[in-house]
């Protein structure tokens, strides 16, 4: 599984987001609203994503990674920043402009059992975007589709007329993929779209990722959290941490030599499948939890639980630096 | 994994309906058949009752049932089974338009509040409130005696009483369903609302619809019998349960009981019978239910 060596931001980026901040308001009063303070749950993130690539983001839970999904996805509103998809700006469209991108773009959900509508047939799940935008044709044309997506992500067309509780995990999530392929779209966001299945389900899954992305040159933002699942299909990786970017690397630098002291706590995190070896190895927890995503932000989010800590982690922010598209981390120990 | 593909077998799907009806919900089906012959007896009254239900024959005033009467007769010497077969139509015409009434507002009310939100939501639900805290019959009186007693007043006042109130069931439904991953990923693919409300929230709301239908067509035969007991129903001489509980039922009540019990046996039956084919309707259209019991 060799990545493409085409992971340098040029002209063909099919993705472009700057300084993306998604920051939801705390509102208090019922009858007079007004707010109390905001989540900052993405709170500056930056990154390209070229044509054929693929994105790894991995995070703890709360750190922003999904919401950077559905903000790239416009699924939420961004608070600042820009987001640029296959050379337009995007940020301030309405659902009416972004209507005919949604084609371009798609979203694989983490939950299988709860992203079908468990009163639709398979069939209609799948004819449901060709529909949507109009492309359906006539109905053997729109059967034929149906079934080339099926086939594609590895479900026997003759299922097509069972409901989604008929599926069970692993199956449903192929049925959520071929919803997302039948447009033929150029960018996937998979929202963590291994987490709920079975460890066994999950290399098989990944896998249809790996062969899908092959024959049909998708580029994916593949949100995990953990980065065990991620090696395997990513060309680059970015690690958040409380709403920002600390560490973006391509795979191979990032797992040689993860620089940031958060992306080696992660690493230090994935088991070894070996009991013995598994029992032996030396373990690196990151205690307590992250800062709140609400209260101003102090020096490094990270230091308080960071064991490499220095005096100025508490008074200074790092910045994200390095080579964009190559290496990038955000820690005082690399200035 | 996928290689266990199975096309199911061709069917027609009513008939497997009625399989699956009968094998799977013994008690829904005997109350279904309960509903369809309620339903027939509005229908074909005139054919199926033995007697007008005003003919009067003063030779057999407040006989107990028997082969010629099997109901008996009332004060009046008016048999009672035709009086109860009639009785049946204002029921089904009262019960099943206001229940369909009821629901088609409470459908559009919980449906438009619970998709739109915000502004308009707090507007309509404070409404509802305020109407809420109303009791349906002191509203029904009101109407009613302002507007004179009629069947069409009953139907329509009873038809908005009751979907006001029960539009809170739904908007709480399709609050829910609003939230699942399907409606998000419906609006991810680019669907328009209304697609999103037909295709999406509407299908998974339809379990608290039918047993919000089934429970207003009980509730309506009931508040309109109740009605005609307190003496604004149906103007007699048209005969509907809750006038027969209340006028000779009440009257002669130690003399002659069959004049109670007659009516007051059918309004019960057809209100379980029809609460519980809804709710047997409302498992066999889930198709999660498909194969199980």
């Amino acid at each position: 599984m060799q990545p493409p060596a085409s992971t340098m931001p040029d002209a063909d980026d099919i993705l472009r987001v700057e300084d993306l901040k998604v920051h939801f308001p705390i509102t208090r009063g019922a009858v007079f609203r007004r707010q109390a303070g905001a989540v900052r749950a993405v709170d500056g993130v930056t990154f390209t994503l070229a044509r054929g690539e693929t994105l790894g983001v991995v995070g703890e839970s709360g750190c922003g990674k999904s919401t950077t999904g559905l903000a790239i996805a416009r699924m939420v509103t961004p608070t600042a920043g820009r987001i640029a998809f296959e050379g337009v700006d995007i940020t301030d469209f309405d659902q009416d402009h972004m209507r005919p991108l949604r084609r371009r773009m798609q979203m694989v959900y983490q939950d299988p059992y709860g992203s079908l509508n468990p009163r639709m047939k398979v069939r209609d799940i799948i004819a449901e975007p060709l529909e949507v935008h109009g492309i359906a044709g006539g109905r053997a044309a729109l059967k034929e589709r149906i079934a080339a997506s099926m086939a594609m992500t590895g479900l026997a067309p003759a299922m097509a007329d069972r409901y989604p509780h008929e599926f069970s995990g692993g199956q449903r999530q192929r049925i959520g993929i071929a919803r997302a392929l039948v447009l033929e779209p150029s960018l996937v966001i998979c929202d963590e779209p291994v987490s709920a299945l079975d460890v066994s389900i999950q290399a098989q899954i990944v896998n249809l990722f790996v062969d899908l992305r092959d024959r049909l040159g998708l580029s994916y933002i593949f949100i995990a959290h953990d980065l065990a699942v991620v090696r395997h299909i990513s060309h680059r990786i970015a690690v958040m941490y409380l709403g920002r970017i600390v560490e973006i690397a391509r795979r191979d630098d990032l797992y040689r030599d993860p620089l940031h002291p958060y992306t080696k706590a992660l690493m230090a995190a994935i088991p070894i499948p070996d009991p013995e070896l598994e029992a032996t190895r030396p373990r690196q927890i990151v205690q307590g939890e992250p800062p709140s995503a609400t209260g101003p932000r102090v020096g490094c989010a990270f230091h308080r639980r960071c064991p490499a800590a220095m005096p100025r982690c508490a008074q200074e922010d790092p910045v994200l630096m390095g080579t964009p598209g190559e290496r990038a981390v955000a820690c005082h120990l690399h200035d | 994994m996928s290689d266990i593909a199975l096309a199911p077998p061709a069917r027609a799907p009513s008939w497997e309906f009625l399989t699956r009806l009968v094998r799977d919900k013994p008690l829904g089906a005997i109350c279904g058949v309960v509903c369809v012959l309620f339903l027939l007896c509005g229908v074909f009254a005139d054919v199926l009752a033995p007697y007008g239900f005003n003919q009067i024959s003063p030779l057999n005033r407040l006989k107990p049932p028997s082969w010629a009467f099997p109901f008996g007769t009332d004060n009046l010497g008016r048999d009672m089974l035709s009086r109860c077969i009639y009785g049946a139509r204002m029921s089904v015409i009262i019960g099943f338009s206001a229940a369909a009434l009821a629901t088609a507002v409470s459908v559009t009310i919980g449906v438009l509040c619970a998709w739109l939100g915000g502004w308009f939501d707090m507007l309509v639900q404070r409404f509802v409130d305020a109407w809420m805290s109303f009791p349906e019959l002191i509203v029904l009186i009101v109407v009613v005696s302002v507007l004179g007693p009629g069947m069409g007043q009953i139907i329509v006042v009873l038809g908005l009483a009751l979907g006001i109130a029960g539009s809170r069931i739904i908007r709480g439904a399709v609050l829910s369903v609003r939230q699942t991953m399907y409606v998000h990923a419906a609006q991810s693919i680019g669907a328009k609302s209304r697609r999103i409300v037909w295709r999406h929230l509407l299908p998974n709301v339809m379990a608290p619809v039918i047993v919000l239908f089934t429970n207003r067509v009980g509730t309506a035969i009931l508040a309109e019998s109740g009605l005609s007991f307190l003496g604004f129903g149906v103007p007699p001489p048209a005969p509907t349960w809750g006038a027969m509980l209340s006028g000779s039922g009440r009257a002669y009540m130690y003399q002659g009981p069959w004049l109670a019990l007659a009516p007051g046996l059918c309004l019960t039956i057809v209100v379980f019978a029809i609460s519980m084919f809804g709710d047997a309707l409302r498992d066999l259209l889930d198709p999660r239910m498909r194969g199980s019991r």
